[in-house]
């Protein structure tokens, strides 16, 4: 029997309308775990890296964690794994909700999605039974409406649906799959979904989700939930309340936005308003806060609250969690009200709450620096909110302008032009970035920009605070009960690590300490993302109640594996070297390791030089960021680097590497469709 | 005197978690978390966000026919799905039934030797939805039955006591 994995994948063909199911390795399991992990190993056997995103040779994987479906609290993250449209690399997106563990229960760990359908079509599973049926009549419907309209043509409520919308349908780069509150929306994922013609996946289990070491298991998970109840009554002192507690942050729960709004950029990540939270704000949005939302939300078996239920006056009911909420009002320099008005239709659309706003403030620079003109945008209002929602729909729908501002702000810029491209000015490898825009470089930040292959911060980042506290006992109340950190030597380096003079950024914390602080904080994450361990109860809050020290024995006694810190320290190396060789594969080079230029005012060539050089002798790769044949082969990737080396990988001289500037499979190969897709392939070589 | 266990329920605490399901099912298994099935617990939270309607319901008694007539509650302007606040195992839908057998569930509020201080699902709803209260009440206490016998019920009842005894004669022979 396989515990906490079902040991079962469903394979779908698309293009010849196959459903097979697959046992799997469970040699895989010890070596990558599950999710994020095993999802790297079939793209990496099953992807050339010659196949372009658009292609039916592309897959699309929707993976459940590990332990998803498990008592442990909080695991019930879904995987999504494909290559981006936007970065040509490995896209690597998540949502929470429900999906997941019914997934499991139905028996399979993973939907692995190859081909394209003829038609617009939708997946039902119904434990061993799976159809792929027809959704013509789902077309242009928005998220939640077609969720609502699966279960019921089913006549299954309890059915749980991912599902694109039209944005999806459209191709649009920014496009999400969304499901319920939650949502897998960065890197363009519900674009391939779109391009695989694939409307939705509905889900229902009722089998059992076996744990091979119960009692022990139960008891970890009640040490689990006590810790929660003891973080809500502690919140970390020193640090703004939005960061203080655990869970994704609390923006549902807390009306208190002043860290967002003065510390992020607003517009195009452009003006930073220091001053903007005052008395009178705060009055103002928590009234709107209140009056908005009805309910706050979780996701399965998680006593986190990270999700609010939102119902603006007249309008559909939704649901809304983390820093959607701030997005689109700061991007559009206005208000709260704002902001709920917009994220319904943006989410029955089902767009990226990052991109999208940027993009269209973006648009919307490059209209008042007269690049774009009332030529390029017929009909465009002249009231700032109609703007964003005139924006909206033109994106979503691919119409006019939205054509090419659906590539997002990287490859919209190089269409348009003119100048333009100074204004795509925060974007890394390819996709749009947080808006924060910093003065004192900091090295671990600057380690993360560059070389996080998840292409975004808060995927990365977490265990380690992102600033120095003021005073030396700050700090060392701080590392009292730092349980958390993998090697005592952490809290030496924050305890250390002064806001000014000579134990401040960018000189310390040390190149090496960089090297370590950025390898924890990127290794949790690498553990969550197989496992399916929500981030916002391990690797994203400071102080979470899975950690290093924990997370071995809930892995082991979910599943029966024995593994110590030691043993999953190395397969998180594994999982991110794999990641990793997956993008070199495609031709990522030390060339697009870079922040936004303009991410901190004050930069030190020399020593960014050296960060990067050092971090990565630290990974094991050469100087280029290629996993080296040696640390391929020590994690048992030889067929790694036997592949990297006949590619002739090794042997590049700087010189030779070349940079694929646009994304070539659009024009060619694209089946037939109708008209309203056809418009998505606007993207000029 | 006897001794009555009171699960408080607070729908507007109720954030759809779950949490109660997953416990409710592992404490079931056999042996005891040795896995988890929303569809074998015997608590269910029927909820729609779209409504903003969550309702946890703790499996009642099996009834073997189905009421005349069904019933939809609206409160404070909010309509409540069919027959969403009945806490039995009936015919009319598909809830608090084994998955495998079809036999009917039922809360035993955790009982077991030593006893534990609260039913694990009010344990492990940490948005207090769930609270547990015992009380002194009037009368005696009565002989629970166990889970075999709340099966073998229904059982005879479905089939007929006669058939169901043929059955074990048959199925001990074999």
């Amino acid at each position: 029997m396989r515990y906490a994995e079902t040991g079962v994948n469903l394979e779908i063909d698309l293009s010849r309308g196959s459903i097979e199911k697959e046992g799997t390795d469970p040699r895989l399991t010890e070596l990558h775990l599950g999710g994020l992990g095993t999802n790297a190993k079939i793209l990496w056997d099953r992807v050339p890296p010659e196949v372009e995103p658009f292609s039916p040779d592309n897959l699309l994987i929707f993976s459940a964690g590990l332990l998803a479906g498990t008592p442990a609290p909080g695991t019930n993250r879904t995987i999504v794994s494909t290559f981006s449209p936007q970065t040509l690399l490995m896209a690597y997106s998540m949502m929470g909700g429900f999906w997941s563990p019914e997934l499991k229960s139905a028996g399979y760990d993973k939907v692995i999605i190859r081909g394209k359908s003829p038609s617009l079509v939708y997946l039902w599973i119904n434990n061993d039974k799976v159809e792929i049926r027809d959704a013509s009549h789902l077309q242009g419907k928005g998220c939640l409406e077609t969720e609502e309209l699966i279960r019921q043509e089913l006549k299954e409520p309890k059915a749980q649906v991912a599902t694109i919308g039209l944005a999806g349908e459209n191709r649009v780069y920014m496009a999400s799959i969304e499901h319920g509150r939650s949502s897998a929306s960065r890197l363009g994922v519900g674009a391939i979904m779109g391009d695989k013609m694939l409307k939705a996946i509905a889900v229902r289990g009722t089998k059992d989700i076996n744990i091979a070491r119960p009692a022990e298991l139960f008891e970890l998970c009640n040490e689990v939930l006590e810790y929660i109840k003891y973080r809500a009554e502690n919140p970390i002192e020193g640090v703004p309340p939005i960061l203080a507690g655990i869970g994704a942050p609390q923006e549902m729960a807390i009306h208190d936005e002043k860290w967002h709004t003065t510390n992020f950029a607003w517009g195009n990540a452009r003006h930073r308003i220091k001053d903007f939270w005052n008395e009178e704000v705060e009055k103002e949005w928590t009234e709107t806060a209140e009056r908005m939302q009805e309910r706050l939300v979780s996701c399965y078996n998680c006593p986190m609250k990270c999700g609010g239920t939102i119902k603006y006056p007249e309008h559909t009911r939704y649901m809304m969690k983390c820093y959607s909420k701030l997005t689109y009002t700061m991007a559009a320099m206005s208000d709260l009200d704002f902001g709920f008005r917009i994220v319904e239709r943006a989410q029955q659309y089902g767009v990226d709450a990052f991109s999208t706003p940027q993009t269209m403030a973006f648009a919307l620079e490059l209209y008042e620096a007269g690049i774009l003109t009332d030529q390029d945008m017929p009909g465009f209002p002249s009231d700032n909110e109609e703007r964003f929602f005139w924006l909206l729909d033109k994106i979503a729908r691919r119409e006019g302008i939205g054509d090419v501002l659906a590539n997002g702000t990287y490859w919209a810029a190089r269409q348009i032009g003119k100048g333009a491209e100074e204004y795509a000015h925060n974007t890394i490898k390819k996709h749009e970035q947080l808006p924060l825009k910093l003065g004192m470089l900091n090295p671990i930040y600057y380690l993360m920009y560059c070389t996080g292959e998840k292409i975004n911060i808060t995927q990365i980042e977490g265990q380690f605070p992102q600033a120095p506290f003021p005073t030396r006992e700050e700090r060392e109340e701080f590392v009292k009960d730092w349980v958390q950190v993998p090697d005592e030597k952490f809290k030496q380096y924050f305890v250390d690590w002064e806001p000014r003079g000579e134990h401040s950024n960018p000189y310390y914390p040390t190149i090496e300490a960089s090297c370590e602080i950025v390898d924890w904080q990127e290794k949790m994450h690498y553990i969550d993302d197989a496992t399916g361990v929500c981030a916002g109860l391990s690797s994203f809050p400071l102080k979470p109640p899975y950690h290093m020290h924990n997370l071995p024995s809930l892995i082991s006694f979910a599943t029966g594996l024995d593994i110590d810190e030691a043993g999953l320290w190395k397969i998180a190396k594994r999982n991110r070297t794999l990641v990793r060789a997956i993008n070199v594969r495609r031709g990522m080079r030390r060339i697009d390791e870079k922040p936004p230029e303009d991410h901190w005012r004050k930069r030190f060539p020399e020593l960014e030089a050296k960060l990067l050089d050092e971090y990565y002798k630290f990974q094991g790769w050469n100087n280029q960021g290629i996993p080296t044949k040696e640390t391929l082969d020590e994690l048992g990737l030889d067929y790694v680097s036997e592949d990297l080396e006949q590619r002739g990988v090794y042997k590049e001289k700087k010189a030779k590497v070349a940079k694929r500037e646009s994304p070539k499979s659009k024009k060619a190969k694209v089946a037939k469709r109708d008209s309203k897709s056809e418009k998505s392939q606007g993207n000029k070589e | 005197m006897k001794k009555v266990k009171v699960i408080k329920i607070d729908v507007d605490k109720c954030n759809g978690c779950r949490s109660c399901e997953v416990i409710c099912s592992a404490f079931h298994a056999a042996p005891k978390y040795s896995s988890t099935n929303p569809e074998r617990s015997r608590i269910r939270v029927l909820f729609d966000p779209l409504k903003d309607t969550y309702v946890p319901v703790i499996a009642g008694e099996y009834t073997e026919a189905e009421c005349n007539g069904r019933d939809i509650y609206t409160i404070n302007g909010k309509e409540y799905d069919e027959c969403a606040f009945c806490r039995a195992s009936c015919p009319s839908r598909q809830l608090f039934k084994d998955p495998d057998s079809d036999l009917p569930l039922k809360c035993d509020m955790c009982e077991e030797e030593p006893p534990l201080p609260e039913p694990l699902c009010v344990q492990w709803c940490l948005s207090d939805a769930l609270t547990y209260e015992e009380r002194e009440e009037e009368g005696e206490e009565e002989d629970k039955p166990g889970e075999m016998e709340i099966g073998l019920e229904a059982l005879v009842k479905k089939y007929g006591l006669k058939t169901v005894k043929d059955t074990l004669d048959r199925v001990s022979k074999s």
